[in-house]
């Protein structure tokens, strides 16, 4: 117990010795917290439109300021022939052209039947797929209202009709900023989590200082107990300064109980420490270490359901994201901030991780040799 | 010159024998393709819905089967009174409750007119939206197909064309980003790493003693990660030209001309950072923030720009991928010449020069 004191001292002593990593501890968090869930918005909408009207009519110009007053669409220009229209979309600058013919409003109400056209940059193909449904159900409303002034409907609806109420639950206002920043707060806890402490104990194998602790009578699991506890401790610190900025900055109050969130993450980075342990036993160099937690952790990030829905990946993702600790405490995460679900309803998630952690701490163990 | 292939030799050797180094380094951007190709989408579909259907009618069983056979919806659960709701989304597994209220089909044939309620978990607003949208598409269909179709006067058509990715294949978008973002780590992140470990280790005093000029010291450890790069480029292209296919519409010379000038530019800010860094820790999480996330959120691939506030519209002016990510859309895809990109191409130039210039003013001989 005395030596698993004087190693706790020794390691806290050297990582707030090193003004870099305390920066990189407090300002890290802070910085991405503050920034990404401004940048992380999905939302289709801003659309660039560039008119091409060849008509001129009343009708046109309505038709025209119904599609920028619906807020998903910015009107770039009007172009003069479809030709400009096209250099404006290669130039990145307009995302849709639509092309109103000459004779437009004539023959609506002339012939019954009057023709749009359209062409969407598709590159990005969930925004022009949206942009496109947008703006068709824009152009249907429109022609009801052109219906309307040109027909009496009858004052009951003869046909039949379904009335489709909805509601959101849980994020009334739609704010996607209440999705973010919960998710990207695990990502910061588990950086700080397998990051660091793998790269903290392969240094101490590339600088050789880890010789001296092995010819002591230091026993491996004391070294291990020394090297995880600290960073335990800080990454449930990081974690309070992330719930701090998430309520200060975007007021989010998570409608679950704090401590279900601790006592979450408390064994959650049992698991992912486990999992930094286990890296810094693979390698031998800090260059090594990097790398392999980078690309861990980006395949861990990209399949947790972080960005993207998991419901819609394939067989193979959705069992990688079932062996990935992140997926785990992003959705609990979720859950709690949002929902305000209690201890019992994250009960499965919390014995996966135990599972998780006992796993990944054993193998380390056993693969932790004291000798090179 | 003798000297210095025999240095770049030294740095082959340096990477060659770090297996596991090279094995991720190659294998970081082929593992990308496929996670984005195949794993990561936007489109929403096979979520997990609840169904409360308190009138059990024909009707309402014709809708629920309608939901059942889209490829959007898959029923989970089916709950029988209002206070099962709360808790079926808590327990986080659906995202969307349908609820039909009692005598639905007989309202429908009474008064015309029926109700259905549905509930979304908003926790993820686009989802939440998505499925709303889907799921009032379907009823809308059914009921247009319960009523006679019609054909109404003053119709307005419309014809939508696709440019460019008809099939609104998802890779179009993401490879240009993929390769944006790989070259960007292979270059940033190894060359800072590499020079800044010779100083943590003390081998760089050796190398510094020798007769080697210092600058030629490191623009050989450069070299081997621009043949690297060039590696990767070529796998990331054959990849996605021939499992994702995706086509190379413009002039193949010009996306690799780009493409090596993007990643002189990476290389020149791995190289700033290690001459203002000297530990290994330090280097890589300058790499991370101030080149791998901006990368990633800013460069337009991931989020779009457009929906930014300002400030952040204008930081991503000085990100490279931004750019770079811009011409490899508009050769790759669109398959525009020159003409179309030379401002792009100066400014990465721009960039590149001016990280060189700075990183060479505070490169220091001496060791602190």
């Amino acid at each position: 117990m005395r030596t698993l004191r004087f190693l706790l001292q020794k390691e806290f002593r050297q990582i707030f010795r090193d003004p870099s990593i305390i920066r990189i501890i407090f300002m890290m968090p802070s910085i991405q917290l503050l920034i990404l869930p401004w940048a992380a918005d999905y939302e289709v909408k801003n659309i660039q439109l560039s008119v091409v009207d060849h008509d001129h009519s009343q009708y046109a110009q309505q038709l025209v300021n119904k599609i920028t007053s619906s807020g998903y669409f910015r009107l770039q220009d009007y172009s003069g022939s479809y030709t400009n229209a096209m250099q404006k979309v290669e130039h990145d600058e307009a995302d849709l052209v639509l092309e109103i013919p000459a004779g437009f409003e004539k023959k609506l109400v002339k012939e019954n039947e009057s023709t749009l056209f359209m062409a969407i940059n598709a590159i990005n193909g969930v925004k022009a797929n949206l942009g496109g449904a947008y703006l068709r159900s824009i152009i249907q409303d429109y022609n009801r209202e052109v219906r309307l002034k040109w027909i009496q409907l009858p004052r009951f609806s003869p046909e039949l009709q379904i009335d489709v109420t909805s509601s959101n639950w849980f994020n009334p206002s739609m704010n996607y900023k209440y999705f973010m920043v919960p998710g990207i707060l695990v990502v910061l806890v588990t950086m700080v989590g397998s990051f660091l402490a793998s790269l903290n104990i392969v240094r101490e194998k590339e600088i050789g200082t880890i010789e001296q602790i092995n010819v002591t009578p230091v026993k491996k699991y004391h070294f291990i107990l020394g090297k995880l506890i600290p960073f335990w401790i800080l990454g449930l610190l990081i974690l309070s300064i992330g719930l701090t900025i998430a309520r200060v900055a975007y007021g989010i109050l998570p409608a679950g109980s704090f401590s279900v969130i601790y006592i979450f993450a408390g064994v959650y980075l049992l698991a992912v420490l486990g999992l930094g342990l286990l890296l810094s036993t693979y390698t031998s160099n800090q260059q090594q270490a990097m790398l392999l937690s980078f690309f861990m952790m980006m395949v861990f990030i990209l399949l947790s359901g972080l960005y993207t829905s998991i419901d819609s990946m394939p067989g193979w993702a959705k069992a990688i994201t079932k062996i990935n600790p992140v997926t785990y405490f992003i959705e609990v995460m979720r859950m709690v901030v949002l929902k305000g679900s209690s201890l019992k309803d994250i009960s499965p998630q919390i014995f996966t991780l135990l599972g998780f952690a006992a796993v990944l701490n054993t193998w380390a163990v056993i693969n932790y040799k004291k000798r090179s | 010159m003798k000297q210095f292939i025999s240095f770049v030799k030294k740095e082959f050797h340096h990477i060659w024998r770090d297996k596991r180094t090279l094995f991720i380094l190659l294998g970081m951007p082929i593992m990308q393709i496929l996670i984005f190709g195949f794993a990561l989408t936007n489109e929403v579909k096979n979520a997990q819905i609840a169904v409360l259907d308190q009138s059990n009618d024909p009707a309402t069983q014709a809708l629920r089967s309608e939901m059942e056979a889209s490829r959007y919806f898959e029923i989970v659960q089916d709950l029988h009174s209002y206070n099962e709701i709360d808790p079926a989304f808590k327990k986080g597994k659906i995202k969307l409750a349908v609820i039909f209220p009692e005598n639905f089909a007989a309202d429908l044939d009474h008064f015309n007119t029926a109700q259905v309620q549905l509930v979304a978990d908003a926790s993820d607003p686009n989802v939440a939206n998505t499925l709303t949208n889907y799921a009032t598409a379907i009823i809308m269909d059914y009921q247009d197909r319960i009523t006679n179709n019609r054909k109404l006067p003053y119709t307005i058509k419309s014809e939508m064309r696709m440019l460019y990715n008809p099939q609104l294949k998802g890779a179009y978008n993401f490879v240009p980003g993929v390769m944006a973002m790989v070259l960007m780590l292979v270059c940033t992140l190894m060359t800072a790493i590499t020079i800044v470990r010779e100083k943590e280790l003390g081998t760089m005093e050796v190398m510094l003693v020798s007769p080697m000029q210092p600058l030629k010291i490191v623009v050989a450890k450069a070299v081997p990660y621009l043949l690297l790069s060039i590696v990767n480029i070529t796998s990331i292209l054959l990849l996605s030209v021939f499992v994702l296919e995706v086509p190379i519409n413009g002039s193949l010379v010009l996306l690799i001309f780009e493409s090596i000038l993007y990643t002189l530019t990476c290389l020149a800010f791995g190289l700033f950072i290690s001459t203002k860094t000297d530990s290994q820790q330090t280097a890589m999480f300058i790499a991370l923030t101030g080149m791998f996330l901006p990368t990633i959120m800013l460069s337009g691939f991931m989020f779009p720009i457009e929906n930014m506030p300002l400030p952040l519209r204008v930081i991503s002016n000085i990100v490279p991928a931004k750019w770079f990510y811009y011409i490899v859309k508009e050769v790759m895809i669109k398959g525009l010449g020159l003409a179309a990109v030379w401002k792009e191409t100066l400014i990465l130039t721009g960039m590149l020069l001016f990280l060189l210039v700075l990183s060479i003013k505070s490169f220091k001989i001496r060791l602190a």
